[in-house]
């Protein structure tokens, strides 16, 4: 086995694990920020009550049951299983999604139930400010309400949120990908850790540490543009 | 004649609060009892379970439910049903030994960093900040290679992540209080530190204490079941839930997918019922909840509606 951590095998993993990160991160907010909207538009109707008991599914179901029985089930059923072979994003583009969306849809549902939660708490509480009295007063549509004036304002915490989700998502990754058996750093970190291979451990451990670190000084940094009450000098 | 009236006031309190939570919070009551059954289940696991957790049945290995074997057996005839009682003793031990760990160190980290200040505030923030950084999965799997797999290691290393981080959250709440007059009151008479700590800064973050704690139990459950998942949890024999999915029962979930969904099953029930009791809980505990934004406000406020309208037919 490898017994530098700069062999070559980091570099040829980390896009896996990346793709499946950011493509989590779509799903994420793909999935919370229309609910957690809609659930605080409508709060305590039906909708807002099945919306928050899907939040809750999502937090309370572990994504390596969820991916056990997504492996499980249709291949009982329909006698599918996922590709084995890692299939390049530059050759099949689309057989690449194909195998990347349902590992990426897992991965994302568990931090949308917070993301959920936190958007309807954040929409709430903006929804009762006085400026949005004022734009629905001067008889603004009810898009241009929500979408301009309360989303942006909103949507501060969703982000921050972002940044903290970021270490569980690289966690759940190394489940996923050791289940779906996608050779990202994950896998690459389990199959080291189980031959006590510590360089390549510390280095994994590095590489992701150092990149939760850089996008969260980015989130820090977007709050200039989210919010125009924050200047950096 | 004094002590006994306090005691009434405490009793009288909790029963207060566990009418406000059936009153106020179905979801919250429902969560209550399902921590209720895991703890129940975990308690008297050895008198609930039909078998013994690693009582091999090799004849009837990898059937589905039946009369026997109420929820099936696995790969080498072990009953499954016996070993999700056993599991929920793990998980129950785990989620709140881990958790108690946790919020001690929260407290004590927090606690000190916010009051002292200065460099050690400094010192310990970026500490904070660097274990943060690092997903703690990756941290715990790291960890737990080195002091090896057990259930005492998992409980040691989920508590003394998750308290590091969950110390932030106990920091800010403190500098809040500090400013208080009474705390100056208290400095300028001359109390001495302890006594400021633990009699007038600690009662004040109780609730947010108690709140942290319901909010760790299953997050703590979930990361034992996810490390006994990966193999660098609790070894086999052992029925933690998270192993249950994993190993050698992998590769006959296919032939008995029975064995696949049960644990998690236990898992998703288990979580979503102490998430649900500690959001009731932090709803009733949380002054700036209270009033209109719980369940009951909302019926409450119809009803009024309701009543208005009959008065008022013409509105």
């Amino acid at each position: 086995m490898g017994q530098h951590p700069g062999d070559g095998r980091n570099c040829i993993r980390w896009p896996v694990t990346f793709e499946l990160g950011i493509l989590a991160l779509i799903v994420t907010q793909v999935i919370a920020l229309p609910i957690g909207v809609y659930s605080a538009l409508r709060q305590n109707t039906w909708g807002d009550y099945l919306a928050r008991t899907f939040a809750i599914f999502c937090i309370a179901v572990p994504s390596f049951w969820l991916a056990t029985l997504v492996i499980v089930f249709p291949a009982i059923w329909w006698h599918y299983s996922p590709p084995l072979l890692l299939i390049p994003f530059n050759k099949d583009p689309i057989g690449n999604l194909k195998m990347f969306i349902i590992p990426a849809i897992i991965l994302g549902m568990s931090g949308a139930g917070g993301n959920m939660r936190i958007t309807r708490t954040m929409m709430l509480e903006v929804l009762r400010q006085d400026y949005i009295r004022t734009a629905w007063a001067k008889g603004l549509s009810e898009r241009i309400v929500v979408m301009r004036h309360a989303l942006k304002n909103a949507l501060i915490p969703v982000v921050t949120l972002i940044g903290y989700q970021l270490p569980v998502i690289v966690g759940g990754a190394v489940i996923i990908e050791d289940i779906f058996g996608l050779p990202g750093l994950g896998r690459l970190l389990t199959d080291a850790t189980e031959s006590r291979d510590y360089p390549i451990v510390s280095a994994v451990v590095l590489i992701t540490s150092i990149v939760i670190v850089v996008i969260n000084l980015l989130i820090d940094l977007s709050y200039g543009y989210l919010d125009p009450r924050v200047h950096y000098e | 004649m004094a002590e006994l009236t306090t005691e009434t006031k405490k009793q009288s309190k909790l029963t207060e609060l566990v009418k406000r939570m059936i009153m106020e919070q179905p979801l919250g009551t429902i969560g209550a009892m399902i921590t209720l059954i895991l703890l129940f289940t975990g308690i008297f696991a050895r008198w609930l379970a039909p078998y013994g957790m690693n009582d091999p049945h090799p004849l009837s290995a990898l059937q589905g439910p039946s009369f026997t074997f109420w929820l099936g057996t696995d790969n080498i005839g072990r009953d499954l049903l016996s070993r999700l009682i056993y599991g929920a003793r793990i998980s129950m031990i785990v989620g709140l030994t881990a958790s108690l760990l946790s919020v001690t160190i929260s407290v004590i980290l927090g606690i000190l960093s916010a009051y002292i200040g200065g460099a050690f505030d400094l010192i310990v923030q970026r500490f904070v900040d660097a274990v943060l950084s690092i997903p703690s999965l990756l941290l715990l799997m790291v960890v737990i290679s080195l002091i090896g797999t057990g259930m005492w290691q998992v409980i040691f290393c989920l508590g003394i992540s998750n308290g590091i981080g969950g110390s932030r959250m106990i920091r800010s709440l403190v500098i809040g209080i500090k400013s208080n007059l009474y705390v100056q009151a208290a400095v300028s008479v001359g109390a001495p530190t302890w006594k400021i700590l633990i009699q007038h800064i600690l009662p004040n973050i109780m609730a947010p204490i108690i709140i942290i704690f319901s909010m760790t139990v299953p997050s703590v459950i979930l990361a034992e079941a996810g490390l006994s998942f990966l193999g660098f949890g609790i070894p086999p024999p052992a029925p933690s839930w998270g192993g249950m999915l994993s190993g050698s029962a992998r590769k006959y979930m296919f032939k008995d997918p029975w064995m696949a969904l049960w644990p998690g099953l236990a898992l998703a029930i288990v979580v979503y019922g102490v998430n649900m009791f500690g959001d009731a809980l932090r709803d009733l505990l949380d002054p700036r909840m209270r009033g209109g934004a719980g369940r009951y406000g909302t019926i409450l406020k119809r009803r009024i509606s309701k009543v208005t309208a009959k008065e008022n037919p013409t509105e």
